[in-house]
């Protein structure tokens, strides 16, 4: 199966019924797969006119409190922001895709991380976050996916579940079985289904044209952040007991990174890896207690350097930080990343 | 003593902000006063648009959801996927919302055949914005953004809706009706239970347009308002029945 | 032994498949295995390479810079991959389509007229699975059983026939490459 396959799997397995999509590269397997699964299921697929009609396709199917996702690559996912804010504002949950592509415009189908600042920054208008999911290999993606729907539904948000072409494109093993099944939608009481006697009507709304009203809201959104700073921090450490370096990197790119290490490591250099797996909740505080050991840390991104600054607030200047990217959809190679690496313990040296 | 009128169930005890001499008053008590009679005011999920119907869901008393700008049918459509059948889901729509920057989406909840009903009101004017040009503004007409009247040369010409969705085969019904004297009001009612009905007998997408003033940004007399509708309004917006599929039954 | 292979060619060639098989195929020995095609925007034709990374380990980078063996299809690959692969490597080349020798004197550089190969057997279109043949031969990595499990799953019920074809094919590329 290819990546984009094992999410729609993955989202079925998570017990997801209802996608609403529209095809952009490198995201379209996603798309055909829910198209020929969803239906085999009792669910319901639909490709709508416009990745803007499918965003609130979503909104309307999660306001009838099902589980539901909808997916895109980064200019499609643009054109969602509008129905994300939405979706923040009116606390509905979802899980919305972006199998990240060079930008910006229309960019090309390569892979790429340059989305990383809409993703983790809300990204449309108004006070909120997205948490944010980046696997890095396919086995993940069904971890993930399933810790997607949770949230989302635990905390009334839409997540974003970030990948990039080469995730989406490649395959390797995976196994469903290991993961153990999402517990049924518990009912939602504030879903707009009709009344059917059962108390005054409900509404789903995001708006509050009184300012304390729209105050109170925020506070609550606010809240629901914090608790989600709180505890759903997600972080992968690798060979950082002994190391004097690190890198922080996410997704396919921290793969790149570990073969890197290994290879640094052989040459006897003590380097490990920091890899964000939520970029929001960023792992801040995991970041900052190595920043006081380590002598250096490098930033490996596909981009020309978004993650390192939420990397510099963590460290506080604890640690030099250094940045490596590659742009438009190239991918840095292993090679690239020792030579990093080589000139970390040379700089850090003087 | 016969009570001969009284205040429908179908709408909330809260006071509405519209001003006076708007239609939108009349058009939601002849949705309510339809979802009352069809005994359907616990099965219905509305779903409010952007524009003066803005806050519609404090006036419906059935469940409502609040659709960003222009995109009430794509909401619509993700509610009508995942409710039962026996649900009825409803759009109430201005011009400005539903045929400019939402035409894509309606365009293509009709084409699909989405089985929902669709208020249009259509007033001709941007009135929550405080009277731009809409897509509806008649030739010559004064507002906001087109001073020196709407011109063909400059802004182009009106949209007339219902003709357009009609020509698309997964509309079932599209109707346009008016509100400016009460048997009008009584024709709108009429249609308004239609579409309902057909939603309920799932055959699909129907709309009624209803041509609506605006007083307040018309610069007109609320009687002025009702006499524009029939003098100008209408001559363009003609009323009537512009797409009828046979019904469930009526099949030869 | 980690095997980085890169198989490279025309779209339509068989190129993704024959690197699919091989992930099957280490699947089948329960090794850890990535596949990650070059992917653009057209459909049909153009030049497409897969890179397979076969690890008794967790697979770490699929992105292959230097591959340590490279299969290729068409010359244009050829000239893009010889310089590549790493000291010592190897080099299948598909000397049909292919009418190259490489300069380089550390890396082992196989010719294999796949298509005739093929042809002899009866079918052009199993040159994919001689060179693949060749390969697990000269690199060990999988064994022809591990392959023909492969195969039986990706041609499943329906296509059940063309299996003795492809059995035949691993093994005159076997064969080959042993007398070479």
């Amino acid at each position: 199966m290819k990546g984009n396959e094992v999410i729609g799997e993955a989202a079925v397995y998570a017990g997801c019924r209802y996608f609403f999509g529209y095809p952009i590269t490198p995201q379209s397997e996603l798309v055909a797969y829910m198209a020929k699964r969803l239906p085999e299921v009792g669910g319901c697929f639909l490709q709508a006119e416009s990745e803007i009609s499918a965003i609130n396709m979503v909104y309307g199917a999660a306001s009838a409190g099902v589980r539901v996702m909808t997916s895109s690559s980064s200019p499609g996912f643009s054109l969602k922001q509008e129905g994300i804010s939405y979706l923040a504002g009116a606390e509905l949950p979802a899980v919305i895709v972006n199998i990240a592509r060079g930008g910006p415009g229309l960019g090309n189908i390569q892979p790429s991380q340059a989305d990383y600042f809409q993703v983790t920054k809300g990204g449309g208008h108004g006070d909120y976050y997205t948490p944010v999911l980046a696997p890095s290999s396919l086995q993940e993606i069904v971890s993930l996916t399933r810790e997607a729907f949770r949230i989302a539904d635990e905390y009334r948000t839409p997540v974003i579940l970030l990948g990039d072409g080469m995730l989406g494109q490649m395959m390797e093993p995976v196994e469903f079985e290991d993961e153990k099944p999402l517990p049924k939608v518990r009912e939602k009481k504030w879903a707009t289904t009709g009344t059917k006697g059962d108390g005054p009507p409900k509404t789903i709304t995001s708006l509050d044209l009184n300012d304390t009203q729209l105050e109170i809201r925020n506070n609550t959104l606010q809240q629901k952040y914090a608790a989600i700073k709180e505890k759903e921090v997600r972080v992968d450490e690798y060979l950082l007991d002994d190391a004097a370096y690190a890198i922080v990197a996410y997704g396919t790119v921290a793969r790149i990174a570990r073969t890197a290490i290994d290879r640094a490591r052989k040459k006897g250099i003590a380097v490990g890896l920091i890899r964000p797996v939520s970029l929001w909740p960023f792992p801040a505080t995991i970041i900052s207690e190595y920043s006081s050991v380590l002598k250096a840390i490098l930033t490996v991104e596909m981009s020309a350097g978004q993650m390192i600054e939420d990397v510099r607030l963590a460290v506080e200047g604890k640690a030099p930080v250094f940045f490596y990217g590659r742009t438009g959809g190239v991918i840095p190679t292993v090679d690239e990343i020792l030579q990093q690496i080589d000139r970390l313990t040379e700089e850090v040296a003087i | 003593m016969k009570t001969v009128f009284k205040r429908t169930t179908g709408l909330t005890d809260a006071e509405t902000h519209y001003c006076p001499g708007c239609t939108h008053g009349i058009i939601h008590r002849l949705v309510a006063e339809v979802l009352e009679e069809l005994d359907a005011l616990e099965t219905t999920v509305g779903v409010a648009s952007v524009g003066c119907s803005v806050l519609a869901y404090h006036y419906f008393n059935c469940d409502m959801t609040q659709a960003a700008h222009g995109r009430a049918p794509a909401v619509a459509t993700g509610l009508r996927r995942v409710l039962p059948e026996d649900r009825l889901v409803f759009t109430y729509q201005g011009d400005g919302d539903l045929a400019s920057i939402g035409m894509a989406e309606i365009v293509h909840a009709a084409a699909r055949g989405e089985n929902i009903t669709v208020i249009f009101v259509n007033n001709a004017i941007y009135g929550m914005t405080g009277g731009q040009m809409a897509p509806t503004t008649l030739l010559g007409q004064k507002t906001a953004t087109t001073p020196e009247g709407r011109s063909s040369q400059l802004q182009g010409l009106p949209i007339r809706v219902s003709e357009m969705l009609a020509t698309l085969d997964g509309a079932a019904y599209i109707e346009r009706v008016s509100t400016h004297d009460p048997v009008h009001v009584l024709k709108a009612k009429k249609a308004i239970k239609k579409s309902f009905e057909i939603q309920r007998n799932r055959q699909g997408f129907s709309m009624i347009e209803v041509l609506s003033s605006c007083s307040t940004n018309w610069g007109l007399t609320p009687e002025e308002s009702l006499k524009w509708i029939k003098s100008q309004m209408i001559p363009y917006y003609p009323l009537g029945i512009f797409k009828q599929q046979p019904c469930i039954g009526e099949e030869s | 032994m980690v095997e980085e292979l890169i198989i490279a060619g025309f779209g339509g060639q068989g190129v993704m498949s024959m690197g699919q098989l091989l992930a099957y195929g280490a699947m089948e020995e329960g090794k850890h295995v990535s596949w990650l095609p070059s992917y653009g925007p057209e459909q049909r034709g153009g030049t497409a390479n897969v890179s397979v990374v076969i690890s008794p380990q967790a697979v770490g980078s699929p992105v292959i810079d230097f591959p340590t063996s490279a299969i290729v299809l068409n010359t244009p690959s050829f000239e893009r991959f010889a310089p590549l692969v790493r000291s010592g490597g190897k080099m299948f080349i598909q000397s049909d389509l292919v009418d190259c020798t490489t300069q380089r004197e550390d890396i082992h550089c196989y010719s294999i007229p796949a298509s005739s190969i093929a042809e002899k057997l009866g079918n052009q279109r199993v040159a994919g699975t001689v060179l693949l043949g060749a390969f697990i031969e000269k690199t060990g990595i999988l064994s022809k059983g591990s392959l023909t499990a492969a195969l039986n799953q990706v041609f499943g019920e329906k296509k059940k026939h063309l299996l003795p074809l492809n059995i035949a094919a691993l093994e005159a590329g076997q064969r080959y490459i042993c007398d070479f």
